[in-house]
């Protein structure tokens, strides 16, 4: 395994390997709860506290988990994190917790969560596990709110319940809909993978600025 | 019991290359047991401090909801519904939270108002819940609230965003005919439907006439055994959260 | 990747600049000529239309003319700039434009329309690959997103007014912006009115196109008529309009016969809606419609089947447009299963055969 710097344990799930938009992890939430930015919000905070908490206990219990039973401790671990976010949303926010519905408790088999665990966290010293939970927890963040922030300008003509266009503004109801999440998921990943072919079309020029067909010929 | 099947096939393709460790089935249970139980642990203590605020937001929802169909009572409080008609106890055995049950709604002298009843039907999307204050002696509807709709945006959403359409229902005698915008004659138990949400509107109508339908003779009963208002707001009867009242039949 | 070819420098290697000037003509074999080019069938298309046009306009005045116009600058200008080099010559945009215009409401708000042919464009058509890769009927696809995206909008239709010069609606609503309630009477459609009031519609106004409806939907003899001008031509398939006509006549004359008084006659079924214009000119989109003869009855007894089932029984008063993208998607494989046989091989594939 290659080794990481520190630095790039942080950055790494902020944009290169941005949960949402790179890897599709996580999309359940990402398509389901975005529909306003404090809906994407708080989902997203919860999201980030389980995975830094899990992230946390899994890198701290490393030693003393058996493999054999691992995942079953993984589970239960990002489960009561679960279980506490639940708990406190509902508690705190209440209007947002009954928005979000079931989608809290599914965090449990966010595959992103579960993932970061037994690729990462179980693998390194605690403060990398720290480090790679809070870039991945703050990607998630940047993604959803993305979503959260195409879909309520559409879909409500507002930011944070802020109307932007007045009173007059025509919703366009599908966006808060759930099809509003795959279109404007499809849009994004559209956008960036539009921009990464343009930016590593760019790179290649730059590279070999003769022209070059194909790569064997290079070689 | 030594090599753990179901452990083994759960562990994926990111077990150790290593050859399997045997480990005693004991330690991994005991492993389990122990992180089982803190887990459990640190729940209960986020519960018991949760608990009472949602709690507190149940009730405040639910006292919302009846105050706004009852026109602000100065208390009230539930009366289950039993085979046998309105009881003012839990019938025996029943689960409280879950029970069937209407909420009896006394002015400022303690003298019954009326009664908040909730019913849920499938509307044009999905279960649409609503409660409706109702009174037992002239039959009329004091007012109706959805609780919960997950009708189209823009149209179907109207039955709770527009506001004519509500307050349609206030002072309305059952059971209640919907009628097309203009169509309306004056009589006391016709309501304006809403163009383009027809199914939505119908649904709110049926919805109260069933269940009126359903209780009437029961409710016109318990009025006649003129109940008494609680002696004290008791707060067991408002922690029985709106859930249990609004999933309804 | 010897030798010296074009596009490359005299060294041999190659240069990219020239290499772009190089265009090949892919095509499957067998390379056959024929007069019937892609542009000169759309053109074709887009001359038949032209009538309907007319007498969309005739009925609902100019607001008709303004949303038809929205919605093909919407697409057109979508091709333009997205499309391949040079793609707008073909008209296929200029089609997916006039057919999603004469689906709208008369009174729509041309922004709304617009954004419908930019999608329709855009997300039905150039975001697979550009015209014949497209899975879903484009202009369709415009109608069901703006359908999803303002519900209340798309179905409001304005009846007749005295004034014909009077819009139909707040046609010059601001973008974003909601149209404000139309000053003309605004009425329901025939299905509209058969679904929620019970009430049936005259089959002769519903012939003729003097009922409320979408803009190029309600003359349900004219489209016969334009549509089977390109049936004629052999520029539509007339097995899928045919087939989708016979499977809405026979299901709903079986209904009718059980219950008159629950079920609309067979004859208001047909004329009544868009299925005249679905089944003649968006049914038979030649990239999305089967390949095969006996494909396109599949497909097009698939439509009627739908039709009728979501208007009969569906929360919807119009079922045409998701019947038909509904079996859209069906296509690959309808078309998978009825590959003809190739001559003098055995009826049945031997086990394990290629297909």
């Amino acid at each position: 395994m290659r080794e990481t710097t520190a630095h790039e344990d942080l950055i790494r799930g902020i944009w290169k390997e941005n949960p949402v938009l790179v890897q599709l992890l996580g999309l359940c939430p990402a398509l389901a709860v975005t529909n306003t930015v404090p809906n994407a919000i708080a989902m997203g905070l919860a999201t980030f506290f389980v995975l830094t908490g899990s992230s946390l206990l899994v890198s701290l219990l490393k030693n003393w988990i058996p493999s054999e039973v691992r995942i079953s401790a993984y589970i239960l671990i990002i489960a009561t994190f679960v279980t506490i976010a639940d708990l406190v949303l509902a508690a705190v926010v209440p209007l947002i917790h009954k928005e979000l519905g079931a989608f809290i408790a599914l965090i449990v088999v966010n595959c992103m969560i579960l993932g970061r665990q037994e690729a990462f966290a179980s693998k390194r010293p605690v403060g990398r596990a720290l480090l790679d939970a809070v870039g991945t927890g703050t990607g998630f963040m940047i993604a959803m709110l993305m979503m959260g922030t195409f879909r309520e300008v559409l879909g409500s003509g507002s930011v944070m319940g802020y109307s932007l266009f007045g009173e007059n503004f025509e919703p366009w109801i599908v966006m808060i809909l759930p099809p509003g999440g795959f279109l404007t998921l499809g849009f994004i990943l559209l956008a960036f993978g539009w921009w990464k072919e343009r930016h590593s079309e760019a790179i290649r020029v730059r590279q070999w600025p003769h022209g070059v067909a194909s790569g064997e010929e290079v070689a | 019991m030594k090599d753990l099947p179901t452990v083994q096939a759960g562990d994926g393709d990111g077990s150790p290359a290593s050859a399997p460790i045997q480990v005693a089935p004991g330690k991994l249970m005991a492993t389990l047991g122990i992180a089982g139980a803190l887990a459990g642990l640190v729940i209960v203590l986020v519960f018991e401090w949760a608990d009472p605020q949602i709690q507190a937001h149940r009730a405040a929802a639910l006292r919302a909801a009846v105050n706004d169909v009852l026109s602000d009572p100065a208390s009230y409080r539930s009366v289950y519904v039993t085979e046998s008609g309105l009881s003012d106890a839990p019938p025996a055995g029943a689960d409280t939270v879950n029970a069937e049950k209407v909420f009896l709604g006394f002015d400022a002298g303690g003298a019954p108002v009326g009664y908040a009843i909730t019913g849920a039907e499938p509307g044009y999307q999905d279960f649409i819940h609503l409660i409706f204050g109702y009174d037992p002696a002239t039959r009329r509807l004091f007012g109706m609230k959805v609780l919960e709709s997950k009708e189209t945006p823009g149209l179907g959403d109207k039955i709770y965003k527009d506001m004519d359409f509500v307050t349609g229902f206030e002072g309305v005698e059952t059971p209640i005919v919907g009628m097309k915008q203009g169509a309306a004659t004056g009589a006391a138990n016709e309501v304006d439907m809403i163009t383009g949400a027809t199914i939505s509107s119908r649904t709110v109508i049926e919805i109260i006439n069933h269940r009126v339908e359903a209780l009437g003779s029961d409710l016109g009963e318990h009025a006649a055994t003129a109940p008494r208002a609680p002696a004290s707001p008791d707060p067991a009867l408002v922690d029985e959260a709106v859930e249990g009242g609004v999933e309804g039949p | 990747m010897n030798g010296r070819g074009p596009g490359r420098g005299p060294d041999g290697s190659m240069d990219i600049d020239s290499l772009a000037e190089i265009r090949l003509r892919i095509a499957a074999s067998p390379h056959l000529r024929s007069p019937h080019s892609t542009p000169r069938i759309m053109w074709n298309v887009v001359g038949s239309l032209v009538p309907i046009l007319a007498v969309g306009i005739y009925y609902f005045g100019p607001s008709a003319l303004l949303v038809v116009a929205a919605a093909t600058l919407g697409s057109v200008l979508t091709e333009v700039l997205f499309g391949p080099k040079g793609s707008t010559k073909d008209g296929s945009a200029l089609i997916t434009g006039l057919l999603l215009g004469l689906i709208l409401p008369p009174g729509f708000p041309i922004w709304m329309a617009f954004v419908g042919g930019v999608f329709g464009v855009g997300f039905g058509k150039l975001i697979f690959g550009g015209l014949g890769q497209n899975v879903f009927n484009p202009a369709l696809l415009g109608r069901a997103f703006l359908q999803a995206a303002f519900p209340a909008a798309i179905t409001t239709w304005p009846l007749q007014p005295d004034n014909w010069w009077a819009l139909r609606g707040d046609s010059f609503a601001l973008p974003l912006m909601s149209p404000s309630a139309p000053d003309v009477v605004t009425g329901a459609t025939p299905l509209g009115l058969m679904k929620f009031e019970g009430l049936t519609t005259d089959t002769m106004d519903l012939m003729m196109g003097s009922t409320a409806g979408s803009i190029g939907e309600t003359a349900g003899l004219l489209i016969l008529v334009c549509g089977g001008y390109l049936a004629l031509r052999n520029y539509l398939d007339w097995r899928i309009p045919l087939s989708i006509f016979l499977t809405v006549f026979v299901f709903s004359g079986g209904l009718y016969l059980i219950g008159p008084d629950r079920f609309p006659s067979p004859l208001f079924m047909l004329f009544s809606g868009g299925l005249m214009l679905g089944a003649m000119y968006m049914a038979t989109d030649m990239v999305t419609s089967p390949v095969t003869p006996a494909g396109s009855w599949i497909f097009g007894v698939g439509i009627g089947l739908l039709v009728v089932l979501i208007r009969v029984w569906g929360g919807l008063p119009e079922g045409v447009m998701y019947a038909i993208l509904f079996m859209n998607a069906f296509v690959p494989f309808i078309n998978r299963i009825t590959q003809p046989r190739v001559f003098g091989q055995p009826r049945r594939k031997p086990r394990g055969a290629e297909a």
